[in-house]
């Protein structure tokens, strides 16, 4: 069950689905008031049709779709996977610096009786308010010294460190470049490169660009099935090549950016399912599978030693690349 | 020489000189350049003796990779590392031309086949690593290839430690080879990470323009930074900036004075004194004992020299 009270909104691909479904409410309703046979046939009929029409709408969708779910207006949050994993996490704030970036979420979490991570990723926020205080999801450089702040705390105390990442990008504003925007993406970069102790990076909506990699440098990168991972973002890239606003379909299929297309380029090590029809769907079933495979990949990555750590990470992005020696 | 020879010569020199066409206007134009700034007409062949720096108002002018080298190298002493590297196709993408088309008209326009020259040479004597990206190329774009140089470059600069000197001038990423693209951030920061365990120097020089993906990876992680006068240095794009915030930001923003005003840089240093400034540097870091004579180029892969 979604953990919103709200009823899901179906995007614009989903709206033959949304379609049927109120035809059969329509049905169900005059079934209740005259049992007749027929109609319960029509039901039974309709039933079959949906769920035919479900599955093969989920299973053939368009870069484009994923995008649409990626950024669903109800995909579950930071903080929303953060709460199911370990309800009584210690939230902590600020780069010590000069402010406490909301979009950015850091903390510690217990994932299992015998596993404590520092875990921090961004936030998108729900309401509008909450969206306009978050930037959308989108950080300060202010946010990515928090991260590093934690990663510091991390190594220090030999934690693994889990990092979740749905985001545009990096806030492009006027006070995000004079503190340094770039110089906030490079270090950490830089910085994440060099740890020893194990990191986890999960792409759980939008993935975007520098802004997303800032806390993406990790041992393993799992995605989650409909989140995308991009360069740039897709209407970003159609207005550069293709001088138009409304390529963003071809834009999203030629930049080879959902979950499957980031694997087979060798960038993710994992793709986690999600719940039929999207995270969205039901928050729970999404949380618990993927702190299942966020302890899988930690318990593995426990057993190397911490310049093994290191090396295994610099190894996995050294490789990463696609050219041509005569 | 008798006479008849003299005359018998001169005819012979008429027919084989070769016949002077007069210039064509994109010639005749090429003679002079007008200042972007200033305005003032220029004699190409004297700015380009002045390091392509107007000499009346200062404005740098954008250069190409191997005018750059030529300028900060030692004469004869650059030695071109890794130059076999071409792009691939990766994802096999397609705009409103394919991606190799596009390659095949880059190359033709800079007349490189990447958007970097890396290589080793000497700085007032000292060996050095020098990577160098090109503008012209592809808008300076960031794909496998240049990701990959520069991190071989780290590597070789490592391996024989050298000091190491990266000139950035690039749009960012390279949206053509999608998220391989993106990861040569993470592959270029963790080459200088371990570069920079090793104690070794690195100064980067960032030059008209350097954004997106290099800003936000080698270009910002010099133990010094170098600003050239009047460059223009950012993460996002003045125009993004600009429809995001729903203001008009102040006519030098993202310059390079901005910069060095706001801390991200430590020094603007122009064009003229660029050499100098890096030399001193370089001296001023070197470890007695540390540095070998060599650039290393002999042990590795040095293709050809300029």
């Amino acid at each position: 069950m979604a953990a919103t009270d709200k009823k899901i909104v179906p995007l614009e691909f989903e709206q033959p689905l949304a379609l049927l479904a109120q035809q059969i409410e329509a049905l169900e309703k005059q079934l209740a008031e005259n049992q007749s046979p027929d109609l319960d046939q029509d039901l039974q009929r309709l039933h079959d049709q949906y769920d035919h029409l479900r599955r093969s709408l989920y299973t053939n969708l368009r870069p484009i779709d994923h995008l649409a779910l990626a950024r669903h207006p109800q995909r579950p949050y930071t903080r929303d996977y953060f709460l199911r994993w370990d309800p009584s996490w210690t939230e902590m704030h600020g780069d010590r610096h000069a402010a406490d970036d909301p979009a950015m979420v850091c903390g510690f979490l217990r994932l299992a009786d015998d596993v404590k991570v520092v875990a921090l990723g961004t936030q998108k926020g729900r309401t509008l308010r909450d969206r306009q205080v978050c930037n959308f999801g989108s950080p300060q450089p202010e946010g990515y010294r928090k991260a590093l702040k934690l990663f510091h705390h991390a190594e220090k105390f030999g934690l693994p460190i889990v990092t979740l990442i749905d985001t545009p990008g990096a806030y492009p504003g006027m006070t995000a470049e004079e503190h340094n925007q770039a110089e906030a993406i490079a270090k950490n970069l830089f910085e994440m490169s060099g740890l020893t102790v194990p990191v986890i990076a999960v792409i759980t909506g939008e993935g975007g660009s520098g802004g997303a990699l800032a806390i993406g440098v990790g041992n393993r990168l799992l995605m989650l099935e409909h989140s995308v991972y991009s360069v740039i973002s897709p209407e970003g890239c159609a207005s550069i090549l293709w001088r138009s606003s409304d390529r963003v379909a071809d834009a999203c299929q030629a930049m080879k950016m959902t979950a499957k297309d980031i694997h087979q380029l060798g960038v993710a090590d994992e793709v986690i399912p999600e719940f039929l029809g999207g995270a969205h769907h039901d928050y729970d079933h999404t949380a618990r599978s993927l702190k299942d495979a966020i302890l899988r990949h930690v318990r593995d990555l426990a057993k190397l030693t911490p310049a093994q750590l290191r090396q295994d990470r610099q190894n996995k992005y050294r490789k990463i690349g696609s050219y041509l020696e005569r | 020489m008798d006479l008849k020879e003299w005359f018998a010569n001169r005819q012979k020199r008429k027919e084989t000189a070769e016949v002077k066409t007069p210039l064509t206007t994109e010639e005749y134009c090429a003679l002079w350049t007008q200042c972007f700034q200033c305005r003032e007409l220029l004699y190409t062949r004297d700015l380009r003796t002045n390091l392509q720096v107007c000499p009346k108002c200062l404005y740098h002018f954008r250069i190409g990779a191997e005018q750059r080298i030529e300028q900060i190298a030692d004469p004869d002493s650059y030695l071109e590392l890794d130059a076999a590297l071409s792009s691939g196709d990766p994802l096999g993408f397609i705009d409103t031309e394919p991606y190799p088309v596009r390659q095949i008209e880059a190359t033709r326009k800079s007349g490189l086949m990447e958007a970097i020259l890396t290589g080793t040479c000497r700085m007032e004597g000292q060996p050095t690593a020098l990577g160098v990206m090109d503008f012209g190329h592809f808008g300076g774009s960031m794909g496998s290839v240049v990701g990959e140089k520069v991190s071989r470059l780290v590597e070789h600069a490592e391996k024989n430690r050298l000091p190491l000197i990266l000139i950035s001038s690039s749009g960012g990423a390279r949206m053509q080879e999608g998220i391989l693209s993106l990861m040569q951030l993470a592959k270029t920061s963790a080459a200088l990470k371990s570069f920079s365990d090793a104690g070794l120097l690195y100064i980067s020089i960032l030059s008209e323009p350097t954004f997106g993906g290099v800003t936000a990876s080698f270009a910002m992680l010099g133990d010094i930074i170098i600003a050239e006068p009047g460059a223009r240095i950012g993460f996002a794009g003045r125009r993004v900036i600009e429809q995001t915030i729903r203001q008009k930001l102040p006519a030098d923003f993202q310059t390079a004075e901005y910069l060095l005003k706001h801390g991200q840089v430590d020094m603007v240093v122009d064009r003229l004194r660029l050499k100098q400034a890096l030399a001193n540097l370089i001296e001023f870091h070197h470890r007695p004992g540390s540095g070998e004579e060599s650039t290393g180029a002999s042990t590795q892969q040095a293709i050809y020299s300029r």
